[in-house]
């Protein structure tokens, strides 16, 4: 058990480093010069040479490398080229926002995925599970930020049962922040909804399936218990596509922020890639990475829960 | 947004046959989604004929107008023509689309079938990469990408591709690892031809199915990313698109929402009609076929065939533990009711060891599963009369019929490792009956688990008790289920061919260990089985299966002295030329020594 706790923290350590460090190459490779974008088209060529100078852009790209690197795992990733303010400052105030509509949406997706999974696992004949099959076809493959406008539209301007734009913070009004985030959070996990369902559905037929369910009746056990056992054998499909989602919402929430104009990690990525703020971006990827890198160790750490088979590969 | 997790996946897809295209057009939401998306392609292609307007002349009479005769759509906030707009822009999403999913077949299809095919350190690596690409969000990349390249779309696009790649991988990679595993690609090396060549002509074969569906799958989602992208200003902005358009819609959604709804729409079926487009192709190509038709009542059922009584009821009804009156058993298939029971008659007495004995496909356990209520959902069962230790079961609900399971009726399955559930522990799985069927607190549940492990001769229950089914060989776990099975004092035990999937040495030990138990507990056994050694083994009576009928029943010396059909001389026979294995058997058992192995 600890040593397969090690082997994933160390795998997820890798991908950080290897992931990060290829933004960082990939960011310096297609911005070039960000001087233009960060004075302006009228600045002078001397105003830009001195402001590259003092951003070190000067250096030879390896040395601009391990200076960011070795600053990074320490946790410090510098300044912003824009307003000069630390990175870590920005990227705080903001990841709340954003994790608030993310960690929402994969409750969601997880809780309504679950019931409605189970629902049609059980009768996949049903009406139930026609409607998912329909649903997921669609759903899966329409974007958040559409799904988004239309909610707006129907619930925040034409039924005004929700406000349409703008964030509670949860210190302020608690019931006002769950009024702020959720369509929001609802537009991003519609998705994750039926594809969880879905999987669970398929899982439940193909479990059902299997020789021990069979066996588990004939010893007398009650539908209700029997169940148990087929949900927690079709669980690991669909909790690996949750972990997915789970990216897939990050990456989605950018868009669906700036539709509700939430002050999370969304528009902050837009502002700097607009200017080349590369510092930030490369602050975004990495903690973006880091809540990728520690969702796939719970992952993993409740599939080995699940079944204890898997630890042992 | 980005993800690739494909709803095609998981279902083996079988080779597109040359009939796929007309069997496509043979599903009317297939078709419909098809001439949804031709609409889209032909307004695209031919939009500069088609568009009323120039998309970007500028009339400020038109500003945010609502539609008229000549603008059917009206005008955005920058008194352009919507309607002109539209169809150029879906020259735009098409082409981005395009874009994405040739970049994903490019990256994604060779090196999924690199790695399926040569498998070693070319999966392992490669598998890694679309591993680390699919946990990045692309969403933050693009925007990278977009800040350097001042926002070049083509670019853009094949950026979006890159992250759509490990979607083609993995189907690629699954495909070809199917591929390689068949016969004929052995014999095609065998036969000289190249890696190069196998792949061309075989394995890329295989892929072409799944590719087309998940290019569905991707343009939609490619559609949905660049629509993002040039929602928040990213890509085109000289040219007409979509996104653009659900921007302008979306500022002017208080006073104008026509404005966002036309482009939402556009945007909104298209994709629809790709996603339509996959499934139907999806449902076409796996291997599931057919879904079977639904459930009908019985009574417009076709009628039962008249079928006769086979086998014998030899013990009066009272004196029988099982008792099985003319059963017929069917199952819904796609072309109609399969029926596989006709008619079969048999009983036990308390103590009695009935054997059924048949080729697989006879019908044996079938008719054992209808005794106990246990066939699958398609099938169905029906009997004159059904008695279990002397009561008729035909009186009882369902909740009454499944209350004698794991109380009256003890079963012990065939394969035991598939038989345990793999993610509980074979302690809880052995006392989650006993608690809650026969209502035993946690410690009795225990000491009952402990005492029937001790019983069937594991000799150290308390580290079985803490297994998982995994950490336990197959001999052991189906001493584990032949206590599970008797745990709850059963008066009549049923075996489905107990002893089949094991090791010759533990055959014999087991059936001496179901001899035994039946004894001591004076139970009723039936075993299924298709060898007549096993009958001799332990049988009092045997009745002999075939294509659903009981075509001879009898005393097991009389039917070995004197076999009444050929076709039991025939199985008789079959298991006597095994005798062989039949000597090994016994050796192995002899040098056991009798005693009980673990």
């Amino acid at each position: 058990m600890i040593r397969f706790t090690l082997r994933r923290l160390l795998s997820g350590a890798v991908l950080l480093v290897v992931v990060t460090s290829a933004s960082f190459f990939l960011a310096h490779l297609a911005i070039g010069d960000p001087t233009p974008g960060l004075l302006g088209d009228s600045a002078t060529p001397a105003q830009r040479a001195a402001l590259r100078e003092q951003l070190g852009l000067d250096r030879p790209l390896m040395t601009q490398f391990w200076d960011w690197l070795s600053h990074a795992v320490r946790g410090d990733f510098g300044t912003s080229w824009r307003n000069f303010q630390p990175v870590s400052d920005q990227i705080e105030l903001r990841v709340p926002v954003t994790l608030s509509i993310v960690v929402a949406a994969t409750l969601l997706a997880a809780v309504v995925g679950l019931v409605v999974g189970v629902a049609t696992g059980l009768n996949p004949g049903g009406v139930l599970a026609r409607v998912l099959k329909l649903a997921s076809v669609v759903l899966f493959a329409l974007p958040g930020f559409w799904v988004s406008l239309m909610l707006v539209m129907a619930f925040a301007i034409k039924l005004q049962w929700f406000p349409a734009v703008g964030y509670v913070p949860l210190s302020h009004s608690g019931t006002q922040w769950l009024r702020s985030i959720t369509l929001p959070s609802i537009a991003l996990a519609l998705g994750a909804i039926v594809m969880i369902a879905e999987q669970l559905r398929n899982g439940f037929q193909e479990v059902n399936n299997q020789d021990f369910v069979r066996t588990l009746r004939a010893r007398g056990l009650s539908a209700r218990r029997v169940t148990v056992h087929v949900l927690r054998n079709a669980s690991p499909a669909a909790l690996t596509v949750l972990a997915v989602m789970f990216v897939g919402l990050l990456g989605g929430a950018i868009v669906v922020e700036i539709i509700f104009n939430l002050p999370g990690i969304g528009s902050l990525t837009q502002s700097a890639s607009q200017i080349g703020d590369i510092p930030v971006l490369l602050g975004l990827t990495v903690v973006t990475v880091v809540f990728v890198v520690l969702v796939n160790f719970l992952l993993d750490l409740v599939l080995g829960w699940v079944n204890p088979k898997v630890r042992e590969k | 947004m980005i993800d690739a997790v494909t709803p095609a996946e998981g279902t083996a897809p079988a080779p597109a046959g040359r009939g796929l295209w007309s069997r496509y057009l043979r599903r009317p939401v297939g078709v419909a989604a098809l001439a949804v998306f031709l609409l889209v392609v032909v307004a695209g292609l031919l939009a500069p004929l088609l568009a009323p307007h120039d998309p970007n002349f500028v009339d400020f009479a038109l500003t945010q107008a609502p539609p008229d005769s000549s603008h059917w759509m009206g005008g955005d906030s920058a008194g352009r023509d919507i309607l002109s707009r539209l169809l150029f822009g879906a020259r735009t999403t098409l082409y981005g689309a395009a874009v994405a999913c040739l970049t994903g077949i490019a990256l994604g299809v060779p090196a999924g079938v690199a790695a399926g095919y040569f498998g070693g350190l070319t999966d392992r690596v490669f598998s890694w990469i679309s591993d680390a690409v699919q946990s990045v969000p692309g969403m933050i990349v693009l925007l990278i990408v977009a800040a350097g390249t001042g926002a070049d779309f083509t670019v853009l696009m094949v950026t979006v591709g890159a992250f759509m790649a490990p979607g083609y991988y993995r189907i690629s990679r699954s495909r070809a690892l199917a591929v390689r595993k068949e016969p004929y690609i052995d014999a095609a090396r065998v036969a000289g031809l190249t890696h190069v060549k196998i792949l061309h002509t075989h394995v890329l074969r295989a892929v072409h199915a799944p590719v087309i569906i998940q290019s569905a799958l991707t343009a939609g989602i490619a559609m949905g990313m660049q629509t993002g992208l040039q929602f928040l200003g990213i890509g085109t902005a000289s040219e007409a698109n979509w996104g653009q358009m659900m921007n302008d819609g979306f500022r002017t959604m208080l006073t104008h929402p026509l404005i966002l709804l036309w482009p939402s729409a556009a945007l909104g079926i298209t994709i629809a009609a790709l996603a339509f487009m996959g499934s139907t192709l999806a449902d076409l190509v796996s291997v599931r076929g057919e879904p079977a038709p639904r459930r009908r009542r019985s009574a417009e059922q076709a009628p039962e065939e008249a079928t006769d009584r086979t086998g014998a009821l030899v013990h009066p009804v009272e004196a029988s533990a099982l008792r099985i009156d003319n059963l017929r058993v069917s199952y819904r298939t796609p072309h109609g009711d399969k029926r596989v029971v006709r008619g079969v008659c048999l009983d036990v007495a308390p103590g009695e060891v009935l054997g059924i004995v048949g080729e697989s496909g006879s019908g044996k356990s079938q008719t054992v599963f209808s005794a106990l209520d246990l066939l699958p959902a398609d099938g169905r069962a029906t009997a004159d009369g059904i008695w279990i230790g002397g009561q008729p079961v035909g009186d009882l609900s369902r909740a009454g019929r499944h209350a004698l399971l794991g109380t009256r009726i003890g079963y012990v399955p065939q394969e035991p490792m598939s038989n345990l559930d793999p993610c509980y522990t074979v302690g809880h799985q052995l006392m989650e009956p006993l608690r809650a069927v026969h209502k035993l607190t946690r410690a009795q549940a225990r000491e009952r688990a402990r005492e029937v492990l001790l019983r069937v001769g594991i000799t150290d229950p308390d580290r079985v008790l803490a297994c998982h089914p995994h950490q336990i060989s197959g001999g052991m776990a189906q001493r584990v289920l032949i206590a599970g099975a008797v745990a709850g004092n059963p008066s009549l035990l049923v075996a489905d061919e107990p002893t089949t999937a094991l090791d010759v040495t533990v055959q014999a030990e087991v059936l001496e260990l179901l001899r035994e138990l039946q004894r001591e507990y004076g139970m009723a056994l039936v075993i299924v089985t298709h060898n007549f050694g096993v009958v001799a083994d332990i049988c009092d009576r045997v009745a002999v299966m075939k294509d659903g009928r009981v075509i001879e029943t009898g005393a097991v010396e009389q039917i070995f002295a004197h076999p009444g059909d050929p076709y039991t001389a025939e199985l008789i026979k079959a298991s006597q030329d095994d005798t062989e294995s039949r000597a090994e058997l016994d050796a192995a058992w002899n040098k056991a020594g009798r005693t009980v192995r673990a």
